[in-house]
């Protein structure tokens, strides 16, 4: 029970959190922050090692190993998408010049 | 190495998520808020692999090579109009890899005859109903986005029971999974039915509301993300997912107010209700002003402020380059040009602005909804590449139509507005635009990166 309290709290603070940065991201860097944050939600990649490396049964290892190759295309696809986005937003001088 | 050394590194990494997200304020600080956030999502993953639960490397090596080099390419490959798609199958793969890691968890505490099982089962229960639903949806998203679907062949009968009933089957096979004695099957059996709800809520979702789904799919991966961090008991997974879960949440409200429509609306396929005519008397008739590309340029000869405002036409037809080519030859004659975007412009928020950008065009001259109305009363002239619903006069003046209350981009209260359009055809909302017929519209009828190549033409040529 008291785990379950603590995993709340630490979730809603972080909704909180998440409120107050999202709000101040501004609509031309929408689709970027789409992307960006998708690919922290990846994050699951974590939960997904530990499946996949524990040898303790072959389904949770089998489990483990689609979850690990799902999760790494969502971290490094969308870090990298992102990444290229990001590159292509520039300032006036840099198109006078 | 040590449990506490290994969460602290997780805090580190929950940190540097912040901070990075927090980059993204501002486009001078974003490229860097990514790095970090990367660089964050590196830590934490390289800190797991000295968990020590973890006694083989050998598929983890594999499944990592396989999911990074399939990440790379499909990143580096895509091209820029086609970043819905993109979003939706990422979202999916986050909310897939949610559903497997929760099952694992749940299967781990399972065997090892967790006492404090009760919990553990109603967080996987959750993770995996958003997780599924977000899988099925996100691949339903893509498939429509890539058209490998049509709007047309997507409404059935009874579908709304359908998803009642699933939504309440669900929601029993959530409950005796909290009280059946092998919970690792009953998981599997609430997972596909979450995947058929998935499948069918999104289904009837088509063409301009797809930004308020991308967005929702985008929030559910978060949650899916942090519940599983309940299963797993890890910290730096409930506040990874939370921080998403609230981004996407945010979007989906803004893509909402911005098309005034509720979420419950666009999910259930509600069409906006309203009436679509005028008496049925043709709204056009012998009103339109179609005009050609040298009877346009003669126009910007003698403006001074222009606003462009792109729609999904342009991304369809890949019309970016050429409107940069436009801008800059605009700019180079001392014309100034600004760009008027709307939220729901496009298939995802921001999408026109990406491909503006890609094209070369400066941040500081795309202006939002806000920004941009006041400004049209001192243009001069109004350039509408591909867009309709969003600068439809209707929504401010008729209180019966679809679209009343939208708020929109008032282009038709500059001196004069240029429509490059393919045909008179209505937009998603299906109603007929009285802008295409005012007495300061000249429609270019064409597709958009040959009519704006035309303009060009015309204008380097001169009179």
């Amino acid at each position: 029970m008291e785990t379950a309290v603590l995993g709340l709290t630490i979730f809603v603070l972080a909704l909180f959190a998440g409120f107050e940065i999202i709000t101040k991201v501004p609509p031309t860097l929408h689709t970027p922050l789409m992307s960006g944050a998708n690919a922290i939600s990846g994050i699951t990649l974590v939960g997904a090692l530990l499946a996949a490396g524990s040898e303790q049964d072959w389904l949770l290892s089998i489990l483990g190993f689609v979850a690990v190759v799902f999760a790494t295309i969502n971290v490094v696809g969308g870090f990298l998408v992102t990444h290229r986005m990001l590159a292509m937003f520039r300032e006036h001088r840099k198109m006078e010049s | 190495m040590n449990g506490a050394v290994i969460n602290l590194g997780y805090l580190g990494a929950s940190a540097l998520f912040i901070v990075g997200l927090k980059g993204l304020a501002h486009p001078r600080t974003a490229l860097r808020g990514n790095l970090l956030a990367a660089l964050g999502m590196l830590l934490a993953v390289a800190l797991t692999l000295f968990d020590r639960r973890i006694l083989s490397l050998q598929a983890i090596a594999v499944g990592v090579v396989i999911g990074a080099v399939l990440g790379a390419v499909l990143a580096l490959k895509i091209q820029m109009t086609a970043m819905p798609q993109m979003v939706a199958l990422l979202n999916g793969l986050g909310g897939g890899a949610s559903v497997l890691v929760a099952g694992a968890g749940l299967l781990e505490r399972q065997n090892g005859g967790d006492s404090a099982l009760s919990y553990f089962t109603v967080a996987a229960a959750v993770s995996g109903v958003i997780g599924a639903m977000t899988f099925s949806g996100s691949l339903v998203a893509f498939a429509k986005l890539q058209e490998l679907v049509t709007d047309s062949s997507t409404q059935f009968p009874g579908r709304r029971v359908l998803v009642a009933g699933l939504g309440a089957a669900v929601c029993g096979i959530g409950l005796w999974l909290m009280v059946t004695p092998d919970p690792h099957t009953v998981y599997w059996i609430v997972v596909g039915a979450s995947l058929l709800l998935g499948l069918l809520l999104v289904w009837p979702v088509g063409g301009a509301d797809m930004p308020v789904v991308v967005a929702l799919l985008n929030s559910w991966s978060g949650l899916a993300a942090a519940t599983t961090g309940f299963v797993l008991n890890n910290n730096v997974l409930i506040i990874a997912g939370s921080l998403v879960g609230a981004s996407g949440f945010i979007l989906t409200q803004i893509m909402c107010r911005a098309m005034n429509r509720s979420l419950v609306n666009v999910l259930a396929g509600i069409a906006p209700q309203g009436s679509t005519g005028q008496g049925g008397e043709d709204p056009y008739v012998g009103r339109v002003k179609a005009g050609s590309p040298e009877e346009v340029a003669l126009l910007f000869d003698v403006a001074q402020r222009v606003m462009i405002v792109p729609g999904y036409g342009m991304a369809v037809s890949q019309a970016q380059h050429s409107v940069a080519h436009l801008t800059e030859l605009l700019c180079s004659r001392g014309i100034e040009v600004e760009f008027a975007i709307h939220p729901v412009a496009g298939r995802m928020p921001g999408h026109m602005n990406v491909l503006l950008a890609e094209a070369n065009i400066p941040y500081e001259l795309l202006k939002d909804l806000d920004d941009s109305n006041p400004l049209f009363e001192q243009t001069d002239m109004v350039l509408v590449i591909g867009a309709n619903d969003v600068i439809n006069p209707l929504a401010r003046t008729d209180r019966t139509c679809p679209i009343a209350g939208m708020p929109i981009l008032d282009v038709d209260k500059a001196r004069t507005v240029v429509v490059i359009k393919r045909s008179l055809s209505p937009g998603f909302a299906g109603i007929p635009n009285p802008l295409f017929a005012a007495e300061n519209t000249i429609m270019l009828f064409g597709d958009g990166r040959e009519m704006v190549q035309a303009l060009l033409k015309a204008l380097k040529e001169g009179p």
